[in-house]
């Protein structure tokens, strides 16, 4: 064992080169990707695409139907499958020796790509049926995957920056310790005032709906109204206003951190169900081609 | 004075109570001392329902008592059961203050006790010997008489006990079992340990009980304890639970009150109850002056013993854990072969005899496992101080291995901590990679492979057999353990270790005549961590070599110090004030305790005049340097902000331990959605237990560290390992096997938080039946519920272990975290790749 090990076994040492490669790497996001290598292929598929499409003579005339169009139809319905398998793979990460980063540059370059490859195969004939249907969908969820890439892109410094070292327990955890202080500090209190203070604290950390989420503004905040109404300028009072100006600022912490978070999410929710109802849609086009040929 | 027993032992874990039973079954007037109302303490103060494991597998298990792996409630009945039917003479409450010999003084045999002064002063005093019978003085009061003491008390040591007047009230404890037991009563606690901290927060914890809690801190800090308990401990006072009462030191404790020493004088308090939690004393200092001399001054040395576990006082024999066997099986064995050493049987074999006879049976040449184990101690060099017990434990620790010619024993670039010994034949070095026909020898019964023990760094150089060889591989525990056991071996290794560093790091040409004058000169010095070695300015002249740690070095520029670099074991510095003359151009510090050889300027440039292709070298470093701190100096003036965001990214990342790491996981948090997808990917990798935790941790300039392994080049939580399982493997990674027993020590050892104790879940349905069907708790970690459930419905429950990264070992591509991240913040680096200039400064976009 110890040493001898990596002797013996060969590839011992063929580990500690790839290793050595990891440690020395740059970081480099997922768009930048070994200089934009999906970019460069993207980029080429479309050129190709368009080329052939310009150059080559179609009769009797540009369509799904000719053998160019379907040559780009089964490339663009390819790609549809392979990239909805992103799903699978980032929640299969064994085995294989394969990054889910580059899995991602290439679903972002080659999705983006499909706008050309999808829009030449119609031969921009665009009618009121399941071809145009199947059609409208990719570019919806090429339009809901744009701004997945622009908020990946934008978002995480501002949810590193509200995060400010703590993680979700630690913020709920706060938002608990002051509770605790309000509620004996308010014990003084007249009716008025601690039922303000009650209200506040009954309120669900998580109150709110999707709207709210989004938005980062909660009109019902029962710490903020308790906070505007909380009259009188005694002691108490005074710790208690301080107390609940630390509650709010705790909750504006926890909400600021829901809210990047449904907009990094938000959009998942639209693009994945897209994404099946495009699969449906794509298998009825193409059945029906093939049964009305 | 009562009957003279012919064997007294002291503490009544599995080590006193396996010899206890012997005893009883050899029919030896005995009698077992325990200091408290049960047997066993230590594994009675475990936690409820833990599970004790049973490690070395392979290791027999002699006593006349029954231990196998399980449930502790089952264990101590056991043991409780069958010490009453062999009618073990127990006595309960009888805690051993003083051991001393009635007979003759022994002629000769003199203990010297070296006292040690917070302030550094030593002061040693003499003890005479006396022959036994020994009388061993309780803490009641009485006395009890043995011809043969047996010292089986463990490491655990006692509570230190308050000092100032009235201390020795009833009402002052120094253990709290129950929280809840106490109510309407005004506690002070004394000690801002953690356990001091938990205590107190546990009795105010339920205001139904309506306790008045304080706890004293001499100080305004909480600097011992954990940084949770701390914050725990400040909220409960703000929130009026307790209060912590700081600047205040106990002046004289009285039925009902405490007298507080405050820094705006004294302060009389009612107080019911006093739970001293002031850390507890090794047990030593007892040991030293029952006449027991220990093999070292070091912390961890053990004392010294014969083959048959007797100490230097005749008599007096000490086992288990305070003789350095901290396993149970081993500590069993023990018990009962002290008895029958000194019942006087001398033809026993030790119980590992099987184990270690198995480590010579690869080996050529028919020996027996004395005449092998006599044949490393008298060939190996280093190994001749030892005696043939120490060899034994020495050798359970170590490995034999035979090579044949040119065959390869380690390989440059391998990990590897293990020392080598030549006990036949010798090797080569291939010092030149590029050319693996120059070779410099190793003969015979000396070592190599010392580099990797001192500085925990990889192999520098491949190591061949040059004819059929014999080695004995020293893990490093062993090796450590023998530099502390014997004091020629320190000095030798010490000195081979920084021979060969001169000669490696001078590169090629240098022979060991070249710089044995130099070897002579040099000092070992120990760094703290942040300790200054060089200082920007001044005018000494000496040459360093980090032999183990980092440094970094820094630059005044502007009024503040500037990062320049980072410097790893291995590397030299200070050069430049020596060969140029000049004063220090740049301050260098200690990232972390590290030491550093000193050797002297002269001799350094003596060297360098006799060889000018080392000093052609050491110029073209020098020039390297120099144009790293030009252009650092140069970006400051025109680009000043990118210049104080390396730097203090530097910084930042040095003081949360990257400095000691060899490959960190680290998050840009410009890049990270927080999706969670890397603790996902590292529980699906691993038995469904994540070993990261990504929101955890510090953050600068969206420089993330999260909470995860960093494979520290002298791992924390290698340091006390009972069973040994932590390791670390082929690719540098430190890992865990599955000897490994719950203790949770290396837990408590890691100080970045990264190992956690859990119990293996279950598998989980797949993920092709969660996505088509919803089965199982899907990707990732399973919730706790879930995971409770699922073993609950398996049947079999599993023990807690230790749980901790080891950099996706075996999984082909690599760290599953940095894989599965899918925008590319997460990243695993190692310090001196990514403490550069442009790696901190570079954009991630």
């Amino acid at each position: 064992m110890m040493a001898t090990k990596a002797a013996q076994t060969k590839g011992g040492t063929g580990r500690f080169t790839q290793d050595e490669k990891r440690r020395d790497s740059d970081h480099v996001s997922f768009l930048k990707h070994r200089g934009f290598r999906w970019l460069w292929i993207a980029l080429a598929l479309s050129a190709a695409s368009i080329a052939g499409y310009v150059l080559i003579d179609q009769e009797p005339r540009p369509n799904g139907g000719t053998w160019y169009g379907y040559t780009l139809g089964t490339i663009g319905f390819g790609l549809i499958l392979w990239l909805s398998l992103l799903g699978v793979r980032k929640r299969r990460i064994n085995p294989g020796a394969w990054s889910l980063k580059a899995w991602t540059s290439a679903h972002v370059y080659l999705g983006l790509s499909l706008a050309v490859v999808g829009t030449l195969h119609t031969g921009f004939q665009m009618g009121w049926n399941v071809h145009t249907l199947a059609y409208v969908l990719m570019l919806l969820v090429i339009v809901t995957g744009i701004y997945g890439v622009v908020v990946y892109a934008t978002l995480p410094a501002s949810l590193s920056s509200n995060r400010k070292e703590m993680t979700r327990a630690q913020m709920l955890d706060a938002l608990t310790a002051i509770d605790r202080q309000l509620e004996s500090a308010a014990q003084p209190l007249g009716r008025a005032e601690a039922d303000l203070v009650i209200a506040a604290l009954a309120q669900d950390v998580f109150y709110g709906g999707p709207l709210a989420r989004l938005t980062g503004r909660y009109p019902g905040c029962a710490t903020s109204r308790a906070l505007k109404r909380m009259g009188g300028n005694s002691e108490e009072t005074a710790r208690v206003g301080s107390l609940l100006e630390r509650r709010r600022d705790q909750l504006a912490q926890i909400r600021g951190a829901l809210r990047i978070r449904a907009m990094l999410e938000i959009w998942l929710f639209i693009h994945i169900p897209l994404t099946i109802a495009l699969i449906a849609a794509l298998t009825a086009h193409v059945i029906s081609v093939f049964y009305y040929w | 004075m009562g009957e003279i027993y012919t064997v007294a032992i002291i503490g009544s874990g599995p080590a006193g109570l396996s010899a206890a039973a012997r005893a009883a079954a050899l029919g030896l007037s005995h009698v077992l001392l325990e200091k408290t109302d049960h047997l066993s303490d230590t594994i009675y103060k475990y936690q409820k329902g833990k599970h004790v494991m049973a490690t070395p597998a392979n290791l027999v298990l002699r006593s006349d008592i029954d231990f196998e792996a399980g449930k502790r409630e089952v264990i101590l009945g056991l043991w409780d059961e069958q010490i009453a039917g062999h009618k073990v003479h127990v006595k309960y409450h009888a805690e051993a203050r003083a051991i001393r010999g009635t007979g003759d003084a022994i002629p000769g045999s003199v203990q010297q006790l070296v006292t040690r002064a917070r302030d550094g002063t030593k002061s040693v005093r003499d003890i005479q010997r006396h022959a036994p019978p020994y009388a061993i003085e309780l803490a009641n009061g009485e006395t009890v008489m043995a011809q043969n003491v047996i010292l089986a008390i463990g490491t655990q040591g006692n509570p230190n006990r308050m000092r100032c007047p009235g201390a020795d009230l009833p009402h002052v404890q120094y253990q709290l079992d129950d929280p809840a037991e106490y109510v309407d009563e005004h506690i002070v606690i004394v000690g801002t340990g953690d356990a001091g901290i938990e205590n107190a927060r546990g009795l105010a914890e339920d205001p139904a009980q309506r306790n008045t809690v304080s706890i004293l801190n001499r100080g305004t800090e909480f600097p011992t304890a954990k940084d949770a308990n701390v914050k725990a401990l400040m909220a409960d006072h703000e929130a009026g639970k307790l209060m912590i009462r700081t600047e205040s030191e106990t002046a004289s404790i009285e039925p009902g009150f405490i007298t507080l020493t405050t820094r705006d004088g004294e302060l009389r308090i009612p107080c019911d109850r006093i739970i001293a939690r002031i850390g507890s004393a090794p047990p030593r200092a007892f040991v030293e002056e029952c006449g027991i001399e220990f093999s070292s001054e070091d912390r961890s040395a053990f004392p010294k013993l014969s083959p048959v576990f007797e100490s230097t006082a005749p008599g007096i024999f000490v086992i288990g854990a305070l003789a350095g066997y901290p396993l149970i099986k081993h500590c069993m064995n023990q018990g009962h072969d002290v008895i029958e050493f000194i019942n006087g049987n001398t033809e026993l074999k030790p119980a590992d005899e099987p184990i270690i006879a198995a480590k010579f049976a690869s080996l050529p040449g028919n020996r027996s496992t004395g005449e092998w184990l006599e044949f490393l101690r008298t060939n190996v060099s280093i190994l001749n101080g030892m005696n043939p017990l120490q060899m034994r434990e020495f050798m359970l620790d170590s490995e034999a291995r035979f090579f044949g010619p040119s065959e390869v024993i380690f390989e440059r670039n391998a990990p590897g901590s293990s020392l080598f010994g030549i006990a036949s034949g010798s090797v080569a070095v291939e010092v030149n990679p590029a050319d693996p026909s120059i070779t410099i020898p190793i003969e015979a019964g000396s070592i190599f492979g010392e580099v990797g023990l001192i500085s925990g760094r990889r192999r520098g150089a491949t190591i061949r057999a040059a004819e059929d060889t014999i080695v004995v591989e020293i893990s490093r525990l062993a090796a450590l353990k023998l530099q502390s056991q014997v004091p020629t071996a320190k000095a030798a290794i010490q000195r081979i270790s920084i021979e060969r560093q001169l000669l490696q790091m001078f590169g090629s040409g240098l022979k060991r005549e070249d710089v044995a004058a130099l070897v002579e000169a040099a000092r070992v010095e120990e760094k703290r961590a942040g300790e200054v070695v060089v200082a920007e300015g001044a005018d000494d002249k000496d040459v360093f070599i980090i032999r183990r740690g980092s440094m970094i070095v820094e630059k005044a520029i502007g009024e503040r110090p500037v990062f320049l670099s980072y410097l790893p074991a291995g590397s030299y510095f200070g050069e430049m004030a020596v060969i140029d003359g000049s004063l220090r151009t740049a301050t260098v510090k200690a990232a972390i305790k590290s030491e550093v050889i000193r050797l002297p300027g002269e001799g350094f440039l003596a060297l360098l005049e006799k060889n000018p292709a080392l000093r052609e070298k050491a110029m073209k470093d020098m020039a390297g340097r120099r144009a790293t701190n030009a252009f650092i100096e140069s970006r400051k003036d025109s680009f000043g902000g990118a210049v104080d965001l390396y730097s203090e990214t530097a910084q930042f990342l040095v003081d949360n331990g990257i400095g000691e790491a060899t490959d960190v996981l680290l998050i840009d948090e410009k890049l990270c959605i927080g999706c969670d997808n890397c603790e996902k990917a590292c529980a699906d990798s691993h038995d469904g237990l994540t070993r990261l935790d990504r929101e955890a941790g510090r953050t600068y300039a969206h420089l993330h560290v999260p909470t995860s392994c960093r494979h520290c080049e002298h791992p924390h939580c290698m340091a006390d390992c009972p069973p040994n399982a932590i390791k670390r493997g082929p690719d540098g990674e430190v890992f865990i096997d599955d000897t490994c027993i719950g203790c949770g020590n290396c837990q408590r050892n890691c100080p970045y938080g990264v190992i956690r104790m859990d119990a293996k879940p279950p598998k989980k349905p797949s993920l092709l039946q969660w996505m088509l069907f919803g089965r199982g708790p899907g990707p990732g970690e399973a919730s706790y519920n879930w995971r409770k459930k699922a073993a609950a419905k398996d049947g079999t429950p599993k023990a807690k272990q230790a749980i901790k990264c080891d950099m996706c070992s075996g999984i082909d591509g690599g760290p599953a975290c940095v894989r599965a991240c899918p925008t590319g913040a997460a990243i695993r680096v190692s310090p001196d790749k990514f403490l550069t200039f442009t790696k901190l400064t570079e954009d991630a976009e």
